[in-house]
């Protein structure tokens, strides 16, 4: 009797059909992420064991950092668009097309009024660089030199209008409710000037409002 | 495994063109770990990307410039005032500030710290107040950080506070805080 021959399978499989798979989920979660604009101001939050996440729309972000600059920036580009309308109005300064067009695409920002046009007409990489944006001019006032105040209430103004848009034309439009506002503060930023913040808040009757914090995972 | 088999073309003078049938067949193991590593990335990223949002309420403003604010009472052995020091530091206080039962303690955060005051105070406060629970006013420096604060509210949800508020410091709390050092830039 010969030897019994093992035969040996061959180890390579049809990886086809894997990568068919793998690809096509690449594809999808290449499409769903949305692409993480340079933010003009970096701030590092503290952390908390909080589980609530924040909405993806129907939110106005103030953020604090690098020793008390404020800036503002809000989810959905109608509301943005409508709130600079509103802006224009109050401080009498006129704005192209052009600019609403740029304005439209802007995460957030943070300089003055009188600034704002100038800010527009740069680069969306120089923008974000250092020493450009100084931050929106705030004060204990419910003055027009408190323009985040302005801000805040004109952005809380445009959402409403445009909510209410949407739900006299879009029948399965389900009216998200108020403007919510989030402060993002950065950890070692001091209480006085996030203080300010609240109280200009407070001062329009915005007395709800959420920290934006990082993740921590619970101590027993 | 890898392997990638290639028509080499004529060899030799005169010999016979043979083109190889199973020609096709390319590897795909690195293509498929590529795209797996890929996925791994996205996926990770945009459900991670989510900041978390800690809701916070403060009491309505009273807007009459002339009308001094009122000071809210509450009763001297439910409420635990809270300065937020520097230095990462709170001073806690049972009772009156001008006149406490208990404190002022310096305490740090975290659950050696600050944790343990309010448990305790939690399950004492019931008893010395008729059932009563404990309030808990929070009143951050200028010195304090952002920081600090989120800290503090973190702990209220933690120990499960159920009342708590984020008021204004006096000058005799920042007093406090000035004897017991903790109130440094």
């Amino acid at each position: 009797m010969g030897k019994a021959k093992v035969k040996r399978a061959s180890t390579s499989i049809d990886m086809t059909a894997m990568c068919d798979v793998s690809f096509l989920l690449l594809t999808f979660f290449v499409l769903t992420a949305t692409a993480r604009q340079p933010e003009a101001l970096t701030v590092d939050t503290p952390a908390s064991t909080t589980k609530d996440k924040l909405p993806d729309s129907n939110v106005g972000m103030i953020t604090i950092g690098d020793g008390g600059k404020v800036f503002f920036g809000t989810t959905d580009q109608q509301v943005r668009v409508k709130a600079l309308e509103r802006m224009s109005a109050k401080y009498g300064i006129g704005f192209s097309q052009e600019d609403y067009d740029h304005f439209k695409l802007m995460e957030n920002f943070g300089v003055p009024m009188s600034k704002l046009k100038g800010l527009l007409a740069l680069d969306g990489s120089k923008r974000t660089e250092k020493g450009v944006q100084t931050g929106i001019p705030i004060d204990s006032t419910e003055n027009t030199s408190n323009e985040l105040y302005y801000w805040v209430q004109n952005t809380r103004l445009a959402a409403e209008e445009v909510n209410k848009e949407k739900e006299s034309s879009d029948k399965n439009f389900v009216h998200p409710g108020p403007l919510k506002i989030a402060i993002k503060a950065d950890a070692n930023e001091k209480y006085p000037s996030v203080n300010q913040v609240i109280e200009t808040l407070r001062n329009q009757k915005q007395n709800k409002f959420s920290f934006i914090t990082g993740m921590r995972a619970e101590e027993k | 495994m890898a392997e990638l088999n290639q028509d080499s073309g004529k060899k030799g003078k005169g010999g016979k063109v043979r083109s190889k049938k199973n020609g096709g067949k390319v590897d795909l193991t690195a293509m498929v770990d590529l795209a797996f590593l890929l996925i791994t990335f996205f996926m990770l990223t945009t459900s991670l990307n989510k900041p978390q949002a800690m809701d916070v309420a403060m009491p309505d403003k009273n807007k009459v410039k002339d009308e001094p604010q009122p000071d809210l009472l509450t009763a001297d052995n439910r409420s635990l005032t809270v300065l937020l020091g520097s230095d990462n530091k709170v001073s806690v206080i049972y009772g009156q500030v001008k006149n406490p039962i208990e404190g002022p303690t310096t305490v740090g955060y975290g659950a050696d710290g600050i944790r343990k005051v309010l448990m305790e105070k939690k399950a004492y406060v019931p008893r010395v107040a008729g059932g009563k629970d404990l309030i808990v006013i929070i009143r951050p420096s200028d010195k304090s950080t952002q920081r600090n604060l989120v800290d503090i509210l973190d702990e209220m949800k933690i120990v499960d506070v159920k009342r708590y508020m984020i008021a204004k410091i006096s000058p005799e709390e920042v007093e406090v805080l000035k004897r017991d050092n903790i109130y440094n830039d």
